[in-house]
């Protein structure tokens, strides 16, 4: 029911939504919770377990109850809190675990039958059959108990991620949070005031009380106004700091797009990374419930949230209004609705010896311990001083006292500490480095104390970051004491609930403590008190303050659970936004990509580049045949590839021989200026760490290649190297492998497709095997190498990147002419397992030098890195597996890559495995499957029989042990 | 004979404008990376000086004549648009020019924009200031080119994730309002 001149909320503008499919309106500045409660919506939700009704409890994020499915289809968002759901024309808001309706709930038959279902039931009632556990019990008991579902369907909305720096982070914007931030921000420090609510002021909204002789709101505002002006102020509202990490980095949250209706390229949620050099949380208090019976009953509210839906949102959540509680706060909410003109039927205190002058009836010394109401309350029963009596009343405001938000100083495992005065725990100072907490979060509870306390904090910050304040004049305002007598719990007939989001109730706490779970960490995991999406803001306290009780031990020793980090839900897509479908990691495309796609190439990822696969032809079904096709062309004309993804790096220095003969196992200080010579890195523990081509393009200039995958390892090694290992080295480095277009031209008509874009000729003589210069490709400055990968008289070109594509497209112009044309990885592939070169395929991280055959290039005339790690015996024993080449007896015979070799007549069992099949291809040239893997003591078993088994795939197959070069292995197409 | 034809590393992706943020590509003339080699730092330094520029100090740049050389790394700067002395003998020279997207971003909200994506505090760049940092998951150099303008440098192989998540983050900013 709306009260008549009350709220901050803009009458002048009527919003229309949604709920369980009924049409009401609001106002803008409207929560989901108040346009509900104004609308005398009372009943919300179902509860966890029993399916009890349940209304609105509290009015922010710690809500427990009121949680909607917000939006429809695939951007329905389960488990949104009404109470800081902002109101929005259009909004759709379904109510949730319940079916067919909220009024109407089969499941709430749960509730009929809770004393079944109390703590831990499904750990003794489904335990038999055993089977049944997986199949039946748990599917069950998950579809009946639960919260909100997701959608399934993929969620198209966007989110973001962004950082932001400050000196100081202020996290709250109540008045504590106001004069921290005010203080601060005169003084010059780079300001973020961070505060969940969409709009600024905290409690100031919500209360009556004046500030510097105006409404506190009045107050807020201006202070906003002045921050807001400042330059180096940020201010973000709808922002809640969800989690402390280490050196001053905070998570946030900020609702950006939820509280209109959605646009395209608006973000739903930014997930803020703040980095602070100091913080002060400001976070305010959370008023907790009292357990007495039936407790949970929609219309039974927090009492300052009554006084919130009053003050701020002209709502009275009842006709007829009790108060019960156990502190002078309580007694608030009586006083706001009397003078607004709502009916209080009832204060009761649990204190006695309170003297109140009021005009509606007040029981001291009272308990309330019964309510009835099927779907909403209608009477409550309540003992007092003068006896029992029965109340109508439609809404029962409790306070159980407040307890101050100390989440954030616990996330770096601090633990608060209790005060017995104001029956609370406060935080631990110091706890988290460079922060400190202030006003309500640090236990002081009256506005004139905040707004003092965030003054002297943030100077007390200001000081620590050596900047001075200014001293400012604290605005008056009310400094009442805050009197309480602890209430936690009330005996009488019907449960007694502590977490209404988790359906736990005193009696679970007492079997706990009777199943000996008495630590607090243990109750909490068999009773699930303080596990769901409120991780018990409203329970926690009143919880262990009654397993203290039943356990009989005090509270500061019973202690509290761990608060973690967030502080309220993230949606993971807001913690991993950017990275949704290719986001996850920068996409690298060659200058030859787009040539390549048009040629209808498959595209393959090769770490993060992007390669052509094969080049179908028309008529071709498959990419083996066009792989197959490809491979003869390149045999028998010219074949082009794009090689630029090849690691390159360029090394220059008065020492640059003498670093690579210490990175490399062979030498490279004897390498004549023009040449190229192969090259193969070793790590440190004497395995093969990565191979490439080294070419001298100067006596103080070589560039070096690597393999695609270990380009960036291999930067890194040799920065290692020159600045950890060899700092005596003067050599200097850096990556070329973007400046550089690379293909490779492959084939014996190789030549005259290159001499048809050089601008000189080039021959045998001026180019043999293994040659590289400087060259001029059709008016260009570019490099040229006569290397191979394929076993075919073969080059690579290479110019600045901006001409890849034109040289691209003219090579295969070219090629074309003669016979030849585009190659894909498929076919490369194919033609260095014909000629039995290595990939990371081989050298895998646990071979060795020896093991594929190169020991020899590992040099023992000088120092390397591995090197003397490569000579341990281990690594040198002929039984180890080594590589060989396997040809199947029959050539249409399959080998898989990932099979086990076995001996002939030997059980295919992990004791008799002889080695392991690396790489595997048809090979056109011989018209047979090859492959290439590691046998025991292969070398010295050419020509004897092995079976391929491969468990997997079901594939066995016997091949003969070959030598590893299956083509050519004189090498006389090299050179040709 | 054919003459090959160059295309620069955001070739048909930019400009694009979002809101009051633009992106533009530089077309970068001539760039390389100069690194001293062992107790020649001075030298180049001198060197640089006689071409109106000089060794920039770390997280700085130097300008001069439409030429620019700034830091790059430890040990490493980058010679922008000049032509760079004759340092045989003092540092390894290398040709850059082809290997980076070099890319603008300007306008009013450029800062939230790139507050997105950088984990730096970018406010903190004097005109000139540059910094190795990433975007996203590039590994980048940023340098403030204006009051509200960055010039952002990619290997060339990302341009187009580079102006995606750009794009994606000035339309995010502006769709704000």
């Amino acid at each position: 029911m709306r009260v008549e001149g009350k709220g901050l909320i803009d009458r002048s503008r009527r919003v229309t939504f949604t709920f369980d499919d009924r049409r009401m309106t609001g106002y803008a500045g409207d929560t989901l919770a108040s346009a509900l409660l104004a609308n005398d919506v009372r009943l919300v939700g179902r509860s966890f377990k029993y399916h009890r009704p349940r209304g609105i409890l509290t009015a922010g994020s710690e809500e427990p109850n009121a949680l909607m499915t917000i939006g429809t289809g695939a951007q329905a968002e389960p488990n949104q809190r009404a109470t800081t759901q902002e109101l929005f024309d259009g909004l759709v808001a379904q109510s949730q675990n319940r079916w067919p309706s909220l009024a109407r709930d089969v499941l709430s038959v749960n509730d009929l039958i809770s004393p079944f279902l109390g703590a831990g039931f499904y750990y003794k009632t489904f335990m038999w059959p055993r089977s049944f556990w997986e199949k039946l019990y748990e599917p069950f008991i998950r579809r009946a108990a639960g919260l909100g579902a997701l959608n399934g369907r993929n969620n198209p909305d966007h989110y973001e991620r962004a950082f932001a720096f400050c000196d100081v982070l202020v996290i709250g914007a109540g008045p504590t949070g106001l004069m921290a931030a005010l203080t601060a921000a005169r003084a010059g420090a780079d300001v973020i005031l961070a505060d969940e609510d969409s709009r600024m002021g905290g409690r100031l909204l919500a209360e009556t009380g004046e500030v510097d002789g105006k409404p506190g709101h009045l107050w807020a505002e201006e202070v906003l106004a002045e921050l807001a002006a400042l330059p180096n102020v940020r201010l973000m509202p709808r922002t809640t700091v969800t989690g402390a990490y280490d050196q001053g980095t905070y998570g946030a949250l900020e609702r950006v797009g939820q509280h209109r209706p959605r646009e395209p390229h608006l973000p739903l949620e930014c997930f803020w990374r703040i980095a602070a050099k100091r913080a002060i949380l400001c976070a305010g208090a959370l008023e907790r419930p009292i357990a007495f019976p039936n407790n949970d009953r929609p219309g039974i509210m927090a009492a300052g949230a009554v006084r919130a839906y009053l003050n701020r949102w002209g709502v009275a959540p009842g006709r007829a209004v009790t108060i019960f509680g156990n502190n002078d706060d309580a007694h608030r909410t009586a006083q706001d609705l009397a003078a607004a003109g709502v009916k209080v039927a009832a204060l009761i205190d649990s204190r006695t010896g309170i003297e109140v002058k009021a005009d509606y009836p007040v029981l001291t010394g009272g308990r309330v311990v019964a309510t009835s109401g099927r779907l909403g309350l209608a009477r409550i029963t309540v003992q007092h001083g003068g006896g029992t009596r029965t109340i109508a009343t439609d809404c029962l405001a409790m306070s159980g006292g407040w307890n101050p938000t100390v989440h954030l100083t616990c996330h770096m495992n601090g633990r608060p500490e209790w005060r017995e005065d104001i029956a609370s725990f406060v935080p631990k100072p110091g706890a988290i480095p460079g922060l400190v907490a202030a006003g309500a979060c640090n236990g002081t509870f009256s506005t004139a104390g905040c707004l003092a306390e965030g003054a002297r904090v943030a100077a007390e910050t200001l000081a620590d970051l050596g900047m001075s304040a200014t001293k400012a004049d604290l605005p008056r305002a009310e400094d009442g004491a805050y009197a309480i007598e602890p209430l936690w719990h009330i005996p009488g007939k019907g449960r007694k609930w502590l977490d209404f989001q988790n359906d736990v109730h005193v009696k679970d706490i007492k079997l706990a403590v009777q199943e000996n779970f008495r630590s607090v960490e243990h109750m909490k995991r068999y009773t699930t008190q303080g596990m769901a999406t409120d991780q018990g803001k409203n329970s926690n306290v009143a919880a262990l303050a009654v397993l203290a009780d039943v356990s009989g031990r005090g509270i500061p020793e019973t202690g509290t659970t761990t608060f973690r980090p967030p502080y309220v839900p993230v949606s993971i897509a807001a913690m991993g936004a950017q990275a949704q479908g290719k986001g996850f990691a920068p996409q690298r495309f060659t200058t030859s990509h787009a040539a390549s796609v048009e040629r209808g190439a498959p595209m393959i990822e090769a770490g993060l580049w992007y390669r052509p696969s094969y080049f179908p032809r028309p008529g071709e079904r498959t990419w083996k045949e066009a792989c197959d096709r490809e491979v003869k062309m390149v045999r028998s004309a010219v074949g082009i590839c794009d090689v630029s993804t090849l690691g390159k790096i360029d090394i220059q220095g008065p020492d640059a021989a003498a670093f690579l003969d210490f990175v490399y196992a062979n030498t490279f200080s004897t390498l004549p200026v023009g040449k190229v010579r192969y090259g193969l890195m070793l790590r440190e523990d004497g395995h093969v760490m990565d191979d490439g081509t080294t070419a001298r393009l100067g006596e103080t200039h070589y560039v070096m290649t690597t393999t695609t995958a270990a380009a960036g390892p291999v930067m890194r090694h040799l920065e290692f190297v020159a600045q950890v290992l060899r700092p005596d080295l003067d050599v200097q480095m850096i990556s070329v492998t973007e400046q550089w277009a690379q293909f490779s031209v492959v084939g014996p008509r190789a030549r005259a497709v290159l001499n048809g874009v050089l601008d000189t000729p080039i021959d045998d003589t001026s180019f043999p095997y293994m040659g590289c210069g400087a060259v001029s490709v059709s008016g260009v400055a570019g490099r040229l190498f006569r290397i191979s990968f394929s076993g075919e008289h073969a080059y690579e070109v290479a110019v600045p990147a901006r001409y890849g594509e034109s040289l691209y497209r003219l090579l295969l112009a070219q090629a074309e002419v003669l016979g030849g044309g585009p190659y894909g990885m498929e076919a490369l592939n194919v033609m260095r397992i014909e000629k039995g070169f290595i990939t990371h395929a081989e050298i895998h991280g646990r071979t060795t030098a020896f093991d594929i055959g190169m020991d020899r290039m590992v040099s023992q005339k000088k120092d390397c890195i591995g090197q003397a790690a490569s000579r341990r015996p281990g690594l040198l024993e002929e039984g180890r597996e080594q590589l060989v080449g396997l040809k199947p007896l029959q050539p249409a015979s399959r080998i898989t890559a990932g099979a086990h070799l076995f001996d002939e007549g030997a059980a295919t069992k992990r004791q008799n495995d002889k080695g392991y099949v690396t790489s595997v291809c048809w090979s056109p040239t011989l018209d047979s499957h090859i492959a290439l893997g590691f046998v025991a003591n292969g070398r010295a078993r050419l020509g004897e029989k092995i079976r391929a088994v491969d468990h997997l795939r079901g594939v066995d197959t016997t091949c003969e042990i070959v030598n590893p070069v299956f083509f050519d292995p004189e090498g006389g197409r090299l050179r040709g | 004979m054919a003459k090959l034809i160059a295309l620069t590393p955001c070739a048909g992706l930019l400009p694009v404008t979002e809101g009051s943020v633009t992106l533009t590509e530089i077309e970068m003339d001539r760039m390389a990376s100069i690194a001293p080699f062992a107790g020649k730092a001075a030298a180049v330094g001198k060197a640089l000086k006689k071409v109106g520029l000089g060794w920039p100090a770390p997280g700085t740049s130097i300008t001069g004549k439409g030429a620019e050389a700034a830091w790059f790394a430890t040990g490493k700067a980058l010679v922008i648009d000049a032509d760079v002395p004759d340092l045989a003998g003092l540092a390894a020279v290398t040709d850059q020019t082809d290997g980076w997207a070099a890319v603008r971003i300007e306008g009013a909200g450029t800062l939230d924009v790139l507050a997105r994506l950088l984990p730096v505090d970018l406010r903190a760049l004097a005109e000139g200031g540059c910094v190795r940092t990433v975007v996203g998951h590039m590994q980048a150099h940023v340098t403030k080119a204006g009051p509200e303008a960055f010039r952002i440098l990619v290997f060339r192989s990302m341009a187009r994730t580079l102006v995606h998540e750009l794009g994606e983050a000035m339309a995010g900013v502006a769709a704000r309002g």
